[in-house]
């Protein structure tokens, strides 16, 4: 049995370590606060975006936009948004292993897709890998601003239009709640599946005309769904890292009352043994 | 007086929402201004300077490109980012515009000329909405 100075200590470290998790899981709850906001000030951009190139996409027939159209996939780009730091429970691991399978399941060179990554865990995961990393974003502030990844999103768009690859994917996790996180997958490019459901089909004019709007809006508009994506990725790593921090609390304190009780039962043998000891010297003495 | 809902959204959330009498906004084919009750339009901005008119007064909004879509009472404008004069950051801004410059005059060809251009113009149109030399 471990020595009554061993469990003291054992017990100290454990409080120690539970004051971090538990200062950490506060710090991530206010951030996921803060998080869940710039989500929200970003709806009316994206409800809006939508909204009008749905209604432009709609009134014109003409589909001749390269964005609009799919090609024949020679080359795929995949998009993956990690968190920089760890402690986030299976936050990081949920993406990319989901990434890792999609890539094995669909190439099999590595010649035959490309990576961008935004979050320092991802871009080291594939650098290792020796994955065609194009570029790579790391250290975003908790509240990123669309600024921060303007140029990025600028590139993977960009590299889309001139042909460098013919499908643009988007892996990052959803925040459904504070305890659910969930691993999703979306095509950015091209972009086929703009919502038609739209009842307000007001019909716009055009100035100069619907092609040149096009021209502007559709990297626009997949520019912004990155971002989105980003956003709720950050308020997903912020939940997933409250919970992970609240069950390593929680364990933590588990692991306390365990120890305490040992703790005390080997005291109460050491003086159960000492009364024993003094007893039974007494009694030789006689 | 008829007025017109006008809101100016970002990614990073909303930056305008009022109700004024008359815009005038640079679009890619060129200045138009806008008044209650105009026909449904949409059309793509450049980098310019937004002006809205109200009760005799006009207000400057900085806008980086993006687009505008007009509806006959309500006006949005859509920019990946956009200031109104009282909050552009002066000094950052000139900061900006002497970095361009000085990559638009080093002249190597490592340098992006289109995008050293285009963060000098929106510096220029920071430093004239604030102020206020349009």
């Amino acid at each position: 049995m471990a020595s009554l100075r061993d469990i003291k200590s054992r017990i100290t470290s454990t409080k120690k370590t539970s004051q971090i998790t538990k200062a950490m899981q506060m710090v991530s709850a206010s951030k996921l606060n803060r998080a869940e906001e710039n989500a929200k000030a970003y709806v009316p951009y994206m409800g809006k975006i939508q909204e009008v190139v749905a209604a432009i996409a709609t009134g014109t027939n003409d589909s001749g936009h390269p964005m609009l159209t799919s090609r024949p996939v020679k080359k795929t780009a995949y998009l993956v948004i990690t968190s920089d730091r760890g402690l986030a429970g299976a936050y990081n691991s949920n993406v990319l292993r989901a990434v890792t399978n999609a890539i094995n399941e669909r190439h099999t060179s590595s010649d035959d897709y490309v990576i961008f990554a935004i979050g320092r865990m991802g871009r080291d995961f594939f650098v290792k890998r020796g994955s065609n990393v194009i570029e790579s974003v790391v250290a975003l502030p908790d509240q990123p601003s669309f600024a921060d990844i303007k140029e990025i999103a600028r590139k993977a768009v960009g590299m889309f239009t001139d042909g460098t690859y013919d499908e643009l994917y988007m892996y990052y996790n959803h925040f459904v709640s504070a305890i659910s996180q969930e691993v999703t997958e979306k095509k950015v490019l091209p972009l086929t599946d703009i919502a038609v459901e739209m009842g307000t089909t007001a019909s716009y004019e055009f100035e100069p005309s619907a092609e040149a709007i096009l021209e502007v809006l559709l990297p626009q508009y997949a520019e912004s769904l990155i971002f989105g994506a980003l956003l709720d990725g950050k308020a997903s790593e912020h939940a997933a890292r409250m919970s992970a921090m609240k069950s390593a609390t929680d364990n933590a304190s588990e692991l306390i009352s365990n120890l305490t009780l040992v703790y005390n039962r080997a005291r109460q043998a050491a003086i159960t043994q000492e009364i024993t000891e003094i007893v039974g010297g007494a009694a030789a003495l006689e | 007086m008829k007025t017109l809902t006008v809101n100016i959204v970002t990614p990073d959330g909303p930056v305008y929402d009022s109700e004024v009498d008359m815009i005038i906004a640079k679009t890619a084919s060129g200045e138009i201004g806008i008044l209650p009750g105009h026909i449904p339009m949409v059309a793509p901005l450049v980098i310019g300077a937004v002006k809205l008119k109200k009760d005799g007064k006009t207000e400057y909004v900085a806008v980086n490109g993006g687009f505008v879509e007009v509806r006959p009472e309500k006006v949005t404008i859509l920019a990946q980012s956009s200031e109104v004069a009282s909050s552009i950051d002066l000094a950052r801004a000139k900061e900006a515009m002497k970095r361009a410059e000085e990559r638009l005059q080093g002249k190597q060809d490592t340098t992006d000329f289109s995008r050293a251009e285009l963060s000098l113009k929106r510096a220029m149109n920071r430093i004239n909405v604030y102020e206020g030399n349009i």
